[in-house]
């Protein structure tokens, strides 16, 4: 018999089959869908999360645990009603306009996901009228801007004074990220948090949201 | 081999702190130290302070060459900071770098055009971050083409292939591996050189696993680093894996090194 402890304890360690077989074995056995996911799969990240900011788990152990969360999750998923579907809340992400680099981007979406975020990641190189389409179109409680070089980190300045101006600025709290970011800077464009690495991001959506 | 000393870079934090507190002697004796150590350039880095990194990239060149006499490496994404470094630089420095990046290309050509300077070529254009081998080559074939069609000389290139985190993905080593020695064998004449902190992001034990992977990476060709040169093993390391590259005649390096006990740490 599968528990979900057995399920977050799978996506700690990162093993594909135990994970598999433990989701199948729960959904056999009659679990609601949505808690295997919470209380199993979502779980076993947190877990993961609190390892990582530890510092004894590192960046490839994240990863791996992330995929076998992603297919803990893909067993699950068909079984669930749209209308049920919930999620902790939305999330548009992107690397500001005339910055290229989506390591870390990457990172904080995978976490983000796999806190049990939506995450909608519009790319690399966005231009403030990117982000604001995307909060029209996609409805985020959370904007999340990164950029890795002090020549675009005014990129976030323009996009906040952007969306601003296109009157959309209350309907979002704004995060920013990246190497040169801190505290200040943050407070200085009137962003609404900075965290400096991807398991802290998490954190701070969860108590933007 | 050429060595660029890393140690005066802002992302570190006595050097951030150093530079915020306008501590010239601290600065001065790291560059003095790095130059002992062996450097050929000293790079200089103020890229976490937002707004006021061309003050003080000025302000450590100029503190750098007084103490050293030693060329710069000039360290910056921003072409502004690095015209402005290069406006009080005594004799010929390096500028780190250039890219395919539109912005950044089209400011920083004109100011290496026709000069003597030496230029890193960041394998990185506006498509994003390389991920292949191949990627790399068509990037480096580019920037290498339009540099030479400016009259820079290929030896005058230092192309930096970009190093990406192994731990993020596993091919991330190996493809940059592989893209020194297709560089080096397609554009003869040309140089390599990159920075190695990157390999190790996310992974414990990183010191380690940089000094492996430079040993490798001068195996397939690379003959340029920024690294700490006060890190004793890591200087020894190259050393030996030039001799075992087959890019020291008579083993007389590796024995000069031997004589002079650098391999007793």
């Amino acid at each position: 018999m599968s528990t979900l402890a057995d399920v977050a304890q799978s996506v700690v360690k990162g093993q594909m089959d135990k994970v598999k077989e433990h989701v199948q074995n729960l959904i056999d056995a009659g679990n609601a869908p949505l808690d295997i996911i919470n209380n199993g799969l979502i779980e076993g990240m947190n877990v993961v999360g609190v390892h990582f900011k530890a510092g004894d788990m590192f960046v490839p152990e994240v990863l791996k645990s992330a995929k076998v969360m992603a297919a803990g999750v893909e067993l699950v998923k068909p079984l669930i009603d749209d209308s049920e579907e919930q999620s902790k809340g939305v999330i548009v992400l992107g690397t500001v306009k005339g910055d290229l680099h989506d390591i870390g981007k990457n990172l904080v979406n995978m976490m983000m996901t796999s806190s049990g975020f939506k995450v909608i990641d519009i790319g690399i190189d966005m231009p403030p009228e990117k982000f604001a389409d995307a909060i029209r179109e996609h409805k985020p409680q959370i904007l999340a801007m990164s950029a890795l070089l002090t020549s675009t980190v005014y990129a976030m300045d323009d996009t906040i004074k952007y969306i601003t101006t296109e009157g959309l600025r209350d309907r979002v709290k704004v995060i920013i990220g990246g190497a040169p970011i801190t505290q200040e800077f943050a407070e200085s464009i009137g962003a609404d948090g900075f965290a400096p690495d991807a398991a802290s991001a998490v954190d701070l959506c969860k108590e933007l949201v | 081999m050429i060595i660029v000393g890393e140690l005066i870079n802002a992302s570190r934090k006595v050097i951030a702190e150093a530079i915020k507190a306008q501590d010239a002697d601290y600065i001065k004796k790291v560059a003095i130290n790095e130059r002992e150590a062996g450097v050929d350039y000293i790079d200089v880095n103020a890229g976490i302070f937002i707004g006021k990194e061309m003050e003080y990239l000025k302000w450590l060149v100029q503190l750098v060459q007084k103490a050293t006499g030693a060329p710069c490496c000039i360290d910056s994404p921003d072409p502004k900071a690095v015209q402005a470094a290069l406006a009080v630089h005594k004799g010929i420095a390096m500028i780190n770098s250039i890219s395919l990046e539109k912005e950044r290309y089209e400011a920083l050509l004109p100011i290496v055009a026709g000069t003597n300077l030496k230029v890193v070529a960041l394998c990185m254009s506006d498509r994003g971050m390389p991920q292949t081998t191949e990627d790399r080559l068509a990037i480096a074939d580019k920037l290498i083409n339009a540099l030479v069609r400016n009259n820079v000389s290929l030896e005058n290139i230092y192309v930096d292939p970009l190093v990406q985190p192994v731990g993020t993905k596993d091919s991330f080593g190996i493809e940059f591996l592989n893209a020194i020695q297709a560089i080096m064998e397609t554009f003869k004449g040309v140089h390599t050189m990159c920075g190695l902190s990157n390999i190790s992001y996310g992974l414990p034990n990183r010191k380690f696993l940089n000094r492996t992977f430079a040993i490798m990476a001068v195996a397939k060709g690379l003959d340029g680093l920024i690294i700490n040169p006060l890190d004793k093993e890591m200087m020894a390391s190259l050393t030996v894996a030039e001799t075992l590259a087959g890019r020291d005649e008579y083993c007389e390096n590796y024995l000069e090194a031997f004589r002079a006990g650098r391999f007793e740490f």
